[in-house]
């Protein structure tokens, strides 16, 4: 198999996926978010969809367009990890850390070879972005996190973790936008909703958005949600150019 | 106005589905048979948003006149006691009640109305999309308001999808990392589709060993679409549905070809599914071309009228017939 990066395949009949990395890596990602945002801004003929993952770029078009040739001139054309980043949101989502609200926050900490409040203030300080959006509609991976955070998933995994619970794993945060098992572990919750089809932005995070998570009570978590009418968990951005 | 008289489970509205969100992680969804859609808009002329049954019963009853098409797996169609063709259009008058109830033939039936039913727009579609939290499950009450419509009744030519077969695939960009020898014995396997389904992926049995990829591989998550046969952990196959994640790390042996996907849906529990791989040329020439309609003669309730009319004369869902 050819194994310089990038690389175009095929997916499927009417898609082409453009792969940056066959690893998680922070350039790749960077350059994945950067080269979408360069085909949204300047549409190819015949593109009908464009979206970026963790280390990819899916392109669909339509039935008998070929854009290929397009494609792998702008893939060509410079190096898209070095690529200022486009245009994005910088979240503050609250998170209430430990306790009932993040149940494995002490053995999260202890793998990690830090104290609970080392973790909380690592963790809530940690400006991290968006590297894709999956699982379920709008759930957030977010990375990349210093190597003391390279978890291995658990074996066992947890039977369910509520919506909105912030779980962690090899360097990577989740935002749980549905209630699920997981092999992540649960360092705490928000109150954010990840997709919410009644709101005027449905879905309201984007790949290459930044985030933090403030570390709220637990009271002051339920309330901030409560006086939220987006459901967003009391959550705010700001806009980066 | 269309009541829901009696509902059985997952009996849900659906459309073409809401594309261009796979950045956000949400999948298109739609009708699980893209192609039974295809039959009702060549029946209808505008089919709209529909209903789509799998494998339950359901009873609905007009308040107004409508042309209503039967398409996908076939059921036992009636209205005001009247038996009604499947694969076809019909005009319902106003106060009849419509009763479909299974007949173990393929998964996914579809109702629908000329103009389709009027119920709510989420993000471009009305289909529901349970698994994202879009839309309920249709139940005994529910109202569905369309436009009245009348016309004759048609009936479409319809080549049988309903009981397993041959699924046509292509290569997906991890079908190199399993070795040779194992994708030669997927070829050469029947597979059963297993009693688990739904539309976000249908799972497989089959006789022997699972299928895996060399080495133990930590694979980044990529693109899922539609049609993908997925691996699990445990070598076990699962074909995925219009409602399936927008990205997985479990590999994919290949991914059905547009063409078959009806049929793979449309397989019921138990029936024999086989692949074969394709080119890309292949797969989209197998694309079937658009629908073929013809009259229904009035009153014709039997299978016997129903081929002598289709063979005396096919026309084109382009063209006219009333």
């Amino acid at each position: 198999m050819d194994d310089t990066f990038p690389q175009i395949e095929p997916l499927g009949e009417a898609a082409l996926l453009v792969r940056f990395a066959p690893r998680l890596d922070d350039a790749a990602n960077r350059a994945c978010v950067a080269f979408r945002a360069a085909l949204e801004a300047e549409p190819v003929a015949g593109v009908e969809e464009t979206a970026s993952s963790l280390g990819s770029v899916l392109v669909r078009f339509a039935p008998g367009a070929e854009v290929g040739e397009a494609l792998r001139d702008r893939l060509g054309a410079r190096d898209w990890s070095a690529v200022p980043p486009p245009p994005r949101r910088w979240w503050r989502i609250p998170c209430s850390y430990g306790g009932e609200d993040g149940p494995q926050l002490e053995e999260a900490a202890r793998m990690a070879g830090m104290d609970v409040a080392d973790a909380v203030a690592a963790l809530s300080s940690v400006r991290v972005r968006i590297l894709a959006l999956g699982f379920a509609p709008g759930m957030p991976y977010l990375g990349i996190l210093p190597d003391v955070w390279n978890l291995p998933r658990q074996t066992g995994l947890t039977p369910k973790v509520p919506e909105g619970a912030l779980v962690v794993a090899v360097r990577q945060l989740v935002l749980f936008g549905t209630s699920a098992p997981t092999g992540w572990r649960q360092v705490g919750l928000t109150a954010f909703g990840c997709f919410r089809p009644g709101r005027d932005r449905p879905i309201a995070l984007s790949p290459g958005d930044e985030v933090t998570f403030p570390a709220v009570s637990p009271a002051a978590l339920r309330e901030g949600a409560e006086a939220d009418d987006q459901g967003h968990g009391g959550a705010t951005w700001e806009r980066l150019e | 106005m269309t009541t829901v008289v009696a509902c059985g489970p997952l009996v849900t509205i659906q459309d073409a589905g809401r594309p261009g969100h796979l950045a956000r992680g949400l999948a298109r969804g739609g009708a699980a048979d893209r192609r039974a859609l295809d039959e009702a808009a060549a029946l209808l002329g505008d089919c709209g948003a529909g209903i789509e049954i799998p494998g339950a019963p359901l009873t609905l009853r007009l308040s107004a006149p409508a042309m209503v098409a039967l398409t996908g797996a076939p059921m036992r169609a009636e209205a005001g006691g009247r038996a009604l063709d499947w694969h076809a259009a019909h005009p319902i008058p106003a106060e009849a009640d419509v009763t479909l109830r299974p007949t173990g033939q393929g998964v996914y039936s579809y109702l629908h109305m000329r103009g389709g039913f009027d119920t709510e727009v989420v993000m471009g579609s009305r289909a529901a999309h349970l698994i994202a939290g879009i839309g309920q499950p249709l139940a005994s009450g529910d109202r569905l308001a369309h436009a009245p419509s009348d016309g004759d009744a048609r009936v479409i030519a319809v080549a049988d999808r309903f009981d397993g077969g041959v699924l046509r695939v292509l290569p997906t960009p991890q079908t190199a990392l399993f070795p040779e020898a194992e994708i030669a014995r997927f070829e050469a396997t029947t597979f059963r589709r297993d009693t688990r389904g739904n539309r976000q992926g249908v799972r497989l049995t089959l006789d022997g060993d699972g299928f895996a990829t060399e080495g133990q591989l930590d694979l980044l998550s990529d693109f899922i679409l539609p049609g993908d046969v997925q691996m699990t952990g445990d070598g076990v196959p699962y074909i995925l549905g219009p409602e399936c994640q927008t990205t997985g790390g479990y590999p994919r042996i290949g991914t059905v070809i547009e063409a078959d996907l009806p049929r793979a849906m449309q397989a019921p529990p138990g029936a024999a599914l086989r692949f074969r791989f394709v080119t890309l040329d292949e797969a989209r020439a197998a694309r079937p071309r658009l629908p073929e309609v013809a009259p229904l003669v009035r009153h014709a309730g039997t299978a016997e009228l129903l081929r002598a009319n289709l063979i005396g004369g096919v026309i084109s869902a382009k063209g006219e017939t009333e």
